[in-house]
Order: C-alpha cells, then sequence, then structure tokens
C-alpha cells in the first residue's frame, strides 16, 4: 500500500489561520527559547558541555552493543527483568504480557514518546487494560484524542480555552472556566484516584546508564515517581539509543537537558531507578523499532545522539509557525523531520522540505546534531528515490536545464518583459500565485546586471 | 534467533568506526558561595528555606508552619509525626497525609537539589503523595554542583535515588507556572546541623 | 589584486544595483574586478532541494566561468555557502576543491581579506535594522548567533558602523530567519508569509528605516511583506550603504 504523504504545508495553513493560535505557539516557545539563551549564557563552559556530550553519545553508540550487553547485566543482577523489542507491535506485546501475568488492569503512566511512537495506548486499551497519561499535557492530549504536538509541552498548541473545553467535556469540569489554576486541580484530582489505586506504573527513559543498569527519568510533575514508587509493578520503556556509559557522563547530560528545554537548571525530579523496591517488580524493555537500521546511514546515525530536549523545535521558526501536528508524525520540527523519513521515506517525504535551512536548530542542540545538515542530505535522498512531487522534479529540470546554459539563460531574463516571466517561470510551477498571495510581486527592472555591465564597461567578447 | 540477538546482531554490523569516551571534568573552578547559591538557586526553582527558631524542634516547626495539618509522617528520627511510617501496608497508605519530613544525604549547590533515596525516604513514596514536604538538611553537606553530585556513592548504591529540586511543577497550560501538578504542593528546605546518615 | 565578480542570477535579474554597487565598491577599493559574462547561478536553486543531477550543469558551468580566479566575490550569503558548503554535484577535482575555496561573500571579503579601514565616500543618516540572512550568519558565520554562546562579533557591522551617519535599531529577535528559504517561499506559502510578516514588523517596532542585508533574496521576500502589510520600511543591500548609496 502506498501511504499518503504528509502534507506539511497544507496543514501548517489551517494552524496558521486561527492567529490567536498561531501567535500565542510562537510567543510561547520563543520565551522557552529565549530562557534557553539566557541559561546557556550562565554556565561557561556550557559550548564545552557540548562538545562532551556529543562525544559521549558518540562514544556510546559506536560500541552500544556492547554498553546494551553491560547494562542488561547490571539491571538483571539489581533484580530487574530486561526484555527486547524489535518493533513497537513486540514492545506492546511485552508490556501486555507483563500486565497480564500480574493481572494488571489500571496502568499509570508518565511521558514517553517512545509508547507515542509504538502507539502503544490503544494497543493496550482495546485489550482491556486501562492507561491514564499522568503528565498534564500528555492527559490534556489524551482526553481529546490527539498525539503530543510537542516532545516536551505536548499541548503548547492549545490555548487555556481549549483545555477548559476538552476538561468540560471529559472530567466533568466547568467548561467556562479556563482558569489554568482551576483547571490543573481539577487534573489532579481527577488523577490520584488512579496513582492510588493502579497495579502498574510505567515511564520512559531519559538516560539508561551501563555501569549501574539504572534507568534516569527527569520530570517536573512528580507523575513519573509517583507512577515508579506507589503501584507494586514497574515498566520502564527504553529506547536503544539512551544508553550512556557512566554515572559520571549524567552531570554533562543533566545540567544541559532541562536548561536546554525550558530554560530552567534541572527539572523538578531527576529520579534514577537502579533496582525494585523490595516485593515489587521493575522490567525493562528495550526497544529497536529501527533504531539499528539508522545506526547504519552514514548521513543520520548521528540523529541517535538526540536527548529529546526539544530545543530545536522551540527556536525552530518554522515549527513555531506551523504547530508539531503538521508534522503529521510522532517527532515534529526539526529533530522529526530527520528521523521519521526513517520510518516512511514516501509519507514523509515532504517533511524535510519544512525547513528553510536556518540551522539554529543545530545551534541549540545540545549533543550538537548537525540537524540542518541532515535536513539538506535527506532533500537528496528523497530527489534520488523519486520522491519528489511531480512539479517541483519538473520545475527543477527546467530550471536545471536553463541555468547550466547561458544562451537560454539569457533569453530568459533579457529583454523588456522577460525579468517580470522570470521568476514566475523558474520558481512559480506550484500553487497558483504562491508569492503573491501575502506578498508584493517584485518589480522587474529595465535591464540586467550584465545588459548594464555590457552597456557601462565594455563588449562581450 | 532471539529479539535480543537480532537487535544487537544488525547493530554490532552498522555501528560506525568507534569514537573515544572522554574524560569529564568536575567544572568546579570559580564557583561562588555554596550556601548562597544553593538558597538562590532553592527559591527559584520554587522551594522555600527556613531555619529552626531557637530552642524550637522540628515537630514543633511543622506544627508552626503547617498549622491546619492533621496527618504528618516523618521518615527522620528527627521529628514524631502523628503516624509512624512502620505501620503502613502499601505506599498508597500515605494519600491522607498532610506534610512528610525526611533529612536529604546531601544538597547541590548549582540547582537546589537535594539527594534522597529509599534509606532517607524509608517510603518513596512520601515525597510524592504528602501535600506538603520538609526536608532537613545540614548546610555542610551541599557540593557545588552535578558533576560532584554524580561522584557521590548513592546513585550507585540505592535502589531508587532523587535529586530533588523544589515542589512538584508545571506550566503545561500556557505556560503558567503552577506548583502541585501531581506531587507535593509545596517543599521546604530547613538548614540545620545533625543527621547521622 | 585580481577579484572575478559573480553576479547570481536573481540578483542580475532582479537587483542589477546591487551587482553595480558591488562592483564599483570593489573598483573603489582598488580591485581589478573581472566579470565572466557566461556566468549564470551557482546551482544552489536546485541542489537545495535535493535534485544534485539537475544542479550539474549550473555547478559546471560556473567552474567554467570561474576556475583559476585567486578571489571569487559576490553579493550574496546564500550562494557563497552554496558554493562553499554543498557544491558537491560536480566531481571535487582538485580544481574544484580550490574554487570552493576561493569563494566569498562580499562583507567577508571586505572584512577578512581586503580589512577595509575606512569608507570615506559612505554616508547613510538614517535608522537601519541589519538583517544577517542564515546563510551568512549560520553558514558563513558573519557575526555571533543569539543561540551560541561565545563573545560578540558582526562583521556587517564593524562595516556598517564606518558608515557616517548610520544609527542602528534591534528588533526583538535579531536574527530570527525571515522565512524566505528559496523555493520554501513558494512551497510553504503560509509559513513563509507568517515569518515574513513577523519579522518586518518586528524591524518596524525597533524603528526601523531601512532593512539592510548582505542577502538580497531575504530583502525581497521581506520588502513584498512589508509593502503588502502597508509598512513604511525601504530596502538595501549593504553593497549599496558602502558604496556611498544616498535617500
Amino acid at each position: 500500500m502506498r501511504e499518503k504523504r504528509i502534507d506539511h504545508a497544507e496543514a501548517a495553513s489551517e494552524f496558521i489561520a486561527s492567529t490567536e493560535h498561531v501567535a500565542f505557539h510562537d510567543r510561547r516557545l520563543w520565551d522557552l527559547r529565549k530562557k534557553r539563551d539566557r541559561e546557556s549564557e550562565s554556565i561557561p563552559e556550557w559550548e564545552e558541555l557540548r562538545r562532551l556530550a556529543s562525544a559521549i553519545k558518540e562514544h556510546t553508540l559506536t560500541h552500544l552493543a556492547d554498553y546494551l550487553e553491560e547494562f542488561e547485566r547490571n539491571a538483571i543482577a539489581n533484580g530487574a527483568r530486561v526484555h527486547w523489542a524489535v518493533d513497537a507491535i513486540e514492545h506492546n506485546e511485552i508490556v501486555l504480557d507483563i500486565l497480564r501475568n500480574r493481572g494488571a488492569k489500571t496502568l499509570v503512566k508518565a511521558k514517553s514518546m517512545l509508547t507515542e511512537e509504538c502507539d502503544m495506548r490503544p494497543f493496550l486499551e482495546k485489550r482491556g487494560v486501562t492507561v491514564i497519561e499522568t503528565d498534564l499535557a500528555e492527559r490534556i492530549q489524551q482526553l481529546d484524542d490527539e498525539p503530543p504536538s510537542h516532545i516536551v509541552v505536548p499541548s503548547v498548541h492549545k490555548l487555556r480555552q481549549d483545555v477548559a473545553q476538552v476538561f468540560g467535556r471529559t472530567i466533568g469540569t466547568d467548561p467556562t472556566n479556563s482558569d489554568p489554576h482551576y483547571l490543573a486541580e481539577s487534573q489532579r484530582q481527577n488523577t490520584r484516584p488512579y496513582f492510588v489505586g493502579a497495579e502498574a506504573g510505567m515511564t520512559g527513559a531519559n538516560f539508561a546508564v551501563a555501569e549501574t543498569g539504572s534507568i534516569v527519568v527527569c520530570t517536573n510533575e512528580g507523575n513519573a515517581d509517583l507512577s515508579v514508587n506507589v503501584p507494586p509493578l514497574y515498566i520502564a520503556s527504553v529506547g536503544v539509543e539512551k544508553l550512556i556509559p557512566r554515572v559520571r557522563d549524567l552531570g554533562v547530560f543533566v545540567r544541559m537537558l532541562s536548561r536546554s528545554a525550558l530554560g530552567s537548571p534541572i527539572t523538578q525530579y531527576t529520579s534514577h531507578m537502579r533496582a525494585p523496591r523490595p516485593g515489587t517488580e521493575m522490567h525493562i524493555v528495550l526497544v529497536d523499532n529501527g533504531r539499528s537500521e539508522r545506526l547504519g546511514m552514514a548521513d543520520f546515525w548521528t540523529s541517535l545522539k538526540c536527548i529529546r530536549c526539544g530545543a530545536c523545535m522551540n527556536t525552530c521558526p518554522v515549527y513555531r509557525r506551523s504547530g508539531g501536528l503538521s508534522y503529521g508524525a510522532t517527532y515534529s520540527g526539526p529533530i522529526g523531520v530527520i528521523i521519521d523519513p526513517t520510518f516512511s521515506l514516501r509519507k514523509y517525504s515532504n517533511l524535510p522540505f519544512a525547513s528553510t535551512l536556518n540551522g539554529s536548530c543545530s545551534n541549540v542542540c545540545p549533543v550538537k546534531i548537525n540537524i540542518h545538515e541532515q535536513i539538506y542530505k535527506w532533500r537528496q535522498v528523497i530527489a534520488e528515490r523519486g520522491q519528489l512531487p511531480f512539479v517541483k522534479k519538473q520545475a527543477m529540470q527546467a530550471a536545471g536545464k536553463v541555468l547550466a546554459s547561458p544562451k537560454l539563460y539569457r533569453a530568459a531574463v533579457e529583454g523588456a518583459s522577460a525579468a517580470s516571466e522570470y521568476l514566475p517561470r523558474f520558481m512559480l510551477y506550484t500553487r497558483f500565485n504562491a508569492w503573491g498571495r501575502q506578498r508584493e510581486v517584485p518589480v522587474a527592472p529595465q535591464q540586467t546586471f550584465r545588459q548594464w555591465y555590457i552597456k557601462n564597461r565594455g563588449q562581450p567578447s | 534467533m532471539s529479539s535480543r540477538d537480532d537487535i544487537l546482531g544488525v547493530i554490532r554490523r552498522h555501528q560506525p568506526a568507534a569514537r573515544p569516551l572522554p574524560d569529564v571534568p568536575l567544572f568546579d573552578a570559580n564557583l561562588p558561595p555554596m550556601l548562597d547559591r544553593f538558597k538562590e538557586a532553592v527559591t527559584r526553582m520554587g522551594g522555600k528555606l527556613a531555619e529552626l527558631p531557637r530552642g524550637s524542634d522540628v515537630d514543633a516547626f511543622v506544627r508552626d508552619r503547617f498549622p491546619d495539618a492533621r496527618i504528618i509522617c516523618s521518615a527522620t528520627p528527627e521529628a514524631r509525626g502523628t503516624r509512624d511510617l512502620a505501620t503502613l501496608s502499601a505506599p498508597a497508605d500515605l494519600q491522607d497525609v498532610d506534610v512528610g519530613v525526611v533529612r536529604a544525604r546531601f544538597g547541590v549547590a548549582e540547582t537546589g537539589s537535594v539527594f534522597l533515596s529509599e534509606t532517607e525516604l524509608q517510603v518513596n513514596a512520601i515525597g510524592y503523595l504528602v501535600q506538603h514536604f520538609v526536608i532537613l538538611l545540614d548546610p555542610a553537606v551541599i557540593l557545588p554542583n552535578l558533576h560532584h553530585a554524580y561522584e557521590q556513592p548513592g546513585f550507585r548504591e540505592a535502589r531508587y535515588a532523587v535529586l530533588m529540586t523544589g515542589p512538584s511543577a508545571t506550566a503545561d497550560i500556557e505556560g503558567i507556572l503552577i506548583h502541585g501538578a501531581q506531587g507535593v504542593r509545596s517543599l521546604t528546605i530547613v538548614l540545620m546541623s545533625g543527621g547521622a546518615q | 589584486m585580481k577579484v572575478a565578480l559573480f553576479v547570481p542570477c536573481f540578483i542580475d535579474a532582479f537587483f542589477p544595483e546591487v551587482g553595480i554597487a558591488t562592483l564599483e565598491l570593489l573598483e573603489r577599493l582598488g580591485c581589478e574586478v573581472v566579470y565572466p559574462l557566461d556566468q549564470t547561478c551557482c546551482g544552489q536553486p536546485m541542489a537545495n532541494n535535493g535534485c544534485e543531477e539537475e544542479a550539474a550543469g549550473a555547478e559546471a558551468l560556473f567552474v567554467r566561468n570561474f576556475s583559476g580566479f585567486q578571489y571569487i566575490v559576490a553579493p550574496s550569503g546564500s550562494c557563497i555557502h552554496h558554493v562553499r558548503d554543498h557544491f558537491t554535484a560536480v566531481e571535487q577535482t582538485e580544481e574544484v576543491k580550490q574554487l570552493r575555496r576561493n569563494a566569498f561573500e562580499l562583507v567577508e571579503f571586505l572584512h577578512d581579506v581586503l580589512k577595509v579601514e575606512a569608507f570615506p565616500w559612505a554616508e547613510f543618516p538614517h535608522k537601519v535594522g541589519l538583517h544577517n540572512s542564515c546563510g551568512t550568519l549560520r553558514g558563513l558565520r558573519h557575526a555571533k548567533a543569539t543561540e551560541v554562546s561565545e563573545p560578540f562579533f558582526s562583521k556587517p557591522l564593524d562595516l556598517l558602523s564606518k558608515v557616517k551617519g548610520i544609527e542602528f535599531v534591534t528588533p526583538d529577535r535579531p536574527d530570527e530567519c525571515c522565512g524566505f528559504g528559496g523555493t520554501f517561499s513558494l512551497f510553504e506559502e503560509s509559513v513563509s508569509a507568517n515569518m515574513g510578516h513577523d519579522k518586518v514588523s518586528d524591524h518596524k517596532r525597533a524603528g526601523a528605516e531601512y532593512i539592510v542585508s548582505a542577502d538580497s533574496s531575504c530583502l525581497m521576500h521581506q520588502k513584498g511583506c512589508a509593502e503588502r502589510l502597508g509598512l513604511d520600511l525601504r530596502f538595501m543591500h549593504i553593497s549599496q550603504i558602502l558604496n556611498g548609496a544616498r535617500e
């Protein structure tokens, strides 16, 4: 089956149509970017930390199999159970199996992009497990039956009135009361019985430490720690790229994670789960789901360094104007643009073009992924594999031909009216009058530079 | 072939040429005075700082701070509280507790964090299910930054260890900061020497 | 000093005055300027869309026109960024590698190679908002980007500061991308225009009378946006001001 291409431009224009939403979204994420700048400027060794983080991750990824084995050995020695999942389906089946074996009917979970990637919630719910997202934003998205739009602030595309509507519809709050304190408190009260009663808790992982077999989770609400420390069963879903070698390395990453993400020095809770509480079980599911293949892609493997801070999204002017849902993928923004095509080249073939290649994403990345260079590279892969839209391919072939020939080029741009035809012909083989909808079209001058040059500086040879 | 072998096999085949593991320095030159930095960071992260009035004890302090509290649980012998943690049958039994009290093992000046593990918490959920949390910290055991913190043996020995920094917080609705999202509504750090841990 | 002048296709067709200002400026500064007459384009429009194959002809022609010159100078950051960092559609012979190293954007050529100390002919008593295009800022590293922790520097500001009477204004987001992005401006029209409108509004709020840049493509986009919004803003390439343009 040929998957339908995500039309980012179309989805983005729908998001932009709500001026209030796009203005807030842009302002809020820019504010996070500014706070990030203040933090990075306050640490003299910031750029050194980025170099270290990048080097540690590259070292780990080039020795990943050994570190995974070391991690597994230590985790088992700690009393945890380790499972391996080749893909999303196997991950979901493993989790279901663990829950069923312990008769667990309710799962309280912290935010995990990996479980989003695996589409775990609907899988479990269809099989009779009640799954409660306990991060406020993730809960908002769950109740609204929408995926997260941002990997750190999943409901950032919603205004308070939107949240009031969702909660009014689903957890019985007053839909006209959009006071954030009221809404947050309502969700706290609504969620608490699940924490107290759930038979199982789940988190993702920000880091997995090979040296100790520990899972490290960084959160602000305390919901991850409640999920870990109240129910008698704890499951951690961990992408294989989350490994780092040593406890000592955490100093580098934890110092940068929340500073990059939210502009705060650290998350309220940085939690290290090494072994189950006495009398309880701890399971770790190590998930591949395409990561091992990505590791073999010479131009793209360093995208596995990503620590999911979302800084690239916050700084991305395109992401801020288009909203995360416009990417039609689990991962949106710059990091999504370079990861998503590995899941489906055709489906996500438009995403690498949802970028101006401005490069700010690469500059804010705490692990120095050359994101914008990878976006550029993906465009080549997409063109080579015949996934460019027909009109674009045609326009490029025409342009390539004209620009390779001085004669054709001059015919196209010289003469009284040629220049005004030049831009539309050369660039406008797309949507009708795409330039002029919201911009004035430049006025063509009487002569080209070359014509002026010949007139004023000599004759053509 | 098992999924495990399958995954490790593909990874081994695809691993790029080896790159070296760098040393991580402690980055502790020219840091500001530790106690000042710690206090500043705690406040910034939404925590409260307190010192015991002369002649007062922790129980009296808690009663004074939280006059409406009915149930108080302490994981440190320095406070008695009103309910003995040893009587709990499950962590969920902490759900009606108003105030929890513990003593932290150490603090981190850079971030205003304190280290807690199952040794200090006794029941881990005390740090999250109670409404208000009071943490005793000896100002003599504040470390300069996270690099120093991660040299501590606790992260290798504890089953569960947390760097706790301020109360539960969220800004998920329009960026408005709200304390007490899911975990504790307030976090108070009492700077007082003592504790044998 | 002998310099080959590259006037990229859209400047040739739409902004001849930028080519003229660049030529005159280089001549005033004592350069012997050669303008190869068969030049068209560096290949960037095709290459930025992933079309290496389609870019190969333009790149090969560029090599034929500019090979052998010690300095190739163009008044366009994004084109030089392409030549220096992305010019891979043609075989990477020694000749091509040398040519890529010899390509300079005008600002860096004036700042780093000629090390120009003064522009005595230049006077521009207006409030100017500088727009560093992303190609110059992050591609060619003309200046400190706001998100990088390093001491402040700015080659275009260094040069413009030598112009008599000029006054600078700083918008809230001094180096936010303006949203041009080549064919992005067409295929992602909504986002591109939204970014452009925000950009020119930010400059206007800061009090700019002129937006000045080393990239005419960004200026063309922003001018179109400002005119549509009815903002009284004027746009000028940095070469024109350094060459002594008066308004």
